[in-house]
């Protein structure tokens, strides 16, 4: 590895749709271990740079380095926990099932997965809490459940670095407890969390690494360094207390 | 039964069973309109096909109309990516143009061939039996078995091959991507197989019922069954059951083969619409019934245990207090006293029993505390709050 470890490191990262940019020229380095949230406005292009970092969207100009390589090279390390609307809850198949998804990634094209990885599957279940819920159709299950089956499908990917996109939308109060003391877990693990979230009123408590964004980065740090009234006015712009109070 | 009878119910079957296959994920991806598009589309295809090879079922003809209808959804998309209109209006845009450069082609130039609008639309099931493979002298059977068979063997391997991966990118196109699973490829994939399939069926059941094989047993299988595997199974079954039962129908009323075998899917449709277990209207009335009673149930025991005066509880003052109906009243008192929930003494006063009193105190805690665990519990101890 090189010099300094940067889990993440994204160079003159720019994304665009239909030729309107939604991340200008972002530039971002991610150390290795730690738990980070990305905040911004709506339409701030959260969602995207995650997006970008894992390649599903292509960007127009820049690049991503995964621990110093390329994202391609790194498939294995990085688990991506999407965010909950993203998929059709109606599909015909159990909570199992969708936490054995996690580990497609190891297997490769055609093998099937086995004993092997229905055990990692159940392990996660458990420690996310869902353990009895394992033969529910998922569109039994409620909003909270959701997101936690979806925790557990990233942790059986059993990754270096974790993407999640808004964890915490939608999900009660004991979820939430839930799913960030898992993500301080993984952090104590020497992971690498990092996680859009909405709730800028949580941020000093749960994370101790945050970004600032709003189509162009405004700045990365440490929490305790940079999460202060100016950062947020210049991402927020003059009315940034309506955000934290909602 | 002849042998010609036997074997288009053969051929039925297995275009039943090519389609259900491809069907299942087209649903699942609600992409079903996709093949309406296609069906039409490789009109074109397979008339250019038809003047190169000279021969309706050569493989190359199969594979040229098959590259039509992945074209089809390349335009779909283009036109859609624009973001001008809507997928609907761009699968409307793009299959009627196709489909009529197809018939201009047939008028034309194919007037004296068997490639004619009436069996492009509706399919000549039963004249299948008499174009024969022969390999010398000797009869290999209808070469529609051949052709037909040869596409479900190549799709069944597909989906044995690809069916982790097809599930994956079905339901999580993000996740498919980033575990290396390229979301294209497996889309185009299935956009092939399912092309390859529908040019197979099409000269068995023609452009427009190959659709409802396609789309009509999945979204039957899909009201009855949580599990994929369990889908694809009953989709096949629907299918060859419709194409066998719908064989006979013709028979029967002396009718088009292909549009009885649809009639019948739309029967089974029907009847699983409205009887399946879980989610049809049916059931889904009865349970709503049943819930509206036990909430009922559940206000009265609740009144029950906050009054303990005897004026309260008495059967004739509870009719009058809690606003209900007699027949509501009586249908309530008679489901908890049923489920020994409640005990009416001499002076017709109703008081709790000891199992009434833990029930109401469980579902206040619920009530009270909204935790996913009490109802757990609940579910299993009692009929109320069940799914």
């Amino acid at each position: 590895m090189n010099k300094k470890n940067y889990a993440i490191q994204v160079d003159d990262l720019t994304v665009a749709y239909d030729y309107k940019p939604v991340l200008w020229d972002i530039d971002l380095k991610i150390p290795e271990g730690v738990l980070m949230a990305i905040v911004g406005p709506n339409g701030a292009g959260k969602s995207t740079l995650i997006k970008a970092i894992l390649g599903i969207i292509k960007p127009i100009a820049g690049s991503v380095k995964v621990f110093g390589k390329p994202y391609k090279k790194q498939v294995d390390k990085v688990a991506y926990v999407p965010q909950k609307g993203s998929v059709d809850w109606d599909f015909p198949t159990t909570a199992l099932d969708v936490v054995m998804m996690g580990t497609y990634g190891s297997l490769g094209w055609i093998k099937r997965p086995g004993q092997k990885e229905k055990k990692a599957a159940l392990e996660a279940l458990e420690k996310v809490g869902m353990l009895s819920f394992q033969d529910r159709q998922i569109s039994q299950l409620s909003g909270g459940q959701q997101q936690r089956i979806f925790l557990a499908r990233a942790l059986v990917q059993n990754a270096a670095i974790y993407l999640m996109d808004e964890p915490f939308q939608g999900v009660d109060a004991t979820t939430e407890k839930a799913i960030i003391n898992i993500l301080k877990e993984l952090k104590s693990d020497g992971k690498t969390l990092i996680v859009v979230h909405h709730d800028l009123q949580t941020v000093p408590e749960y994370f101790d690494w945050v970004t600032f964004l709003n189509v162009k980065g405004i700045a990365s740090g440490p929490v305790k360094d940079i999460f202060n009234d100016d950062n947020l006015t210049k991402t927020y712009g003059i009315n940034y207390k309506v955000a934290v109070n909602q | 039964m002849s042998s010609a009878q036997l074997e288009i119910q053969l051929i039925a079957a297995l275009v039943a069973m090519a389609c259900a296959i491809p069907g299942t994920f087209l649903v699942l991806r609600k992409m079903a309109m996709i093949s309406d598009a296609i069906s039409h589309s490789i009109l074109p295809g397979l008339v250019f096909g038809f003047f190169i090879t000279q021969d309706l079922n050569s493989p190359l003809l199969i594979l040229l109309a098959a590259v039509t209808g992945v074209l089809t959804v390349i335009f779909v998309e283009f036109i859609q990516k624009t973001g001008l209109v809507k997928e609907d209006t761009a699968i409307g845009l793009v299959f009627p143009a196709l489909f009529s450069i197809g018939v201009i082609l047939i008028a034309k130039n194919a007037n004296d061939v068997h490639l004619d609008i009436d069996a492009v639309l509706l399919g000549e099931l039963a004249f299948a039996p008499f174009d024969r493979l022969m390999f010398g002298e000797t009869d290999l059977g209808p070469k529609s078995v051949w052709v037909i068979g040869t596409i479900l063997i190549i799709s069944l391997s597909l989906l044995l091959l690809f069916f982790k991966e097809l599930k994956l990118s079905t339901f999580d196109k993000g996740l498919a991507a980033t575990l290396g699973f390229s979301p294209i490829v497996l889309h185009y994939g299935l956009m092939t197989v399912s092309s390859i399939t529908v040019v197979g069926a099409f000269d068995a059941v023609g452009a427009v019922l190959v659709v409802a094989l396609i789309i009509a047993p999945p979204a039957t299988a899909y009201l009855l069954t949580n599990n994929l595997k369990k889908m694809l199974v009953l989709s096949c079954f629907f299918g060859i059951f419709s194409a066998i039962a719908g064989y006979w129908l013709a028979n029967y009323l002396d009718a088009s083969i292909a549009g009885s075998m649809t009639s019948v899917l739309g029967v089974l449709f029907l009847l699983v619409y409205l009887f399946a277990p879980k989610q049809g209207i049916f059931s889904v009335y009865f349970k709503e019934k049943q819930q509206r009673k036990e909430v009922s149930l559940l206000v009265f025991l609740l009144h029950l245990q906050n009054h303990q005066d005897p004026k309260e509880r008495h059967v004739n003052h509870l009719q009058e207090h809690i606003n209900w109906q007699k027949v509501q009243a009586k249908t309530v008192l008679d489901l908890a006293t049923k489920n020994n929930l409640i005990q009416i003494d001499a002076n017709n006063l109703v008081s709790l029993t000891e199992k009434g009193r833990e029930f109401t105190d469980e579902a206040l805690k619920y009530i009270t505390t909204n935790k996913e665990t009490a109802i757990e519990d609940l579910k299993k101890r009692f009929f109320l709050f069940r799914g």
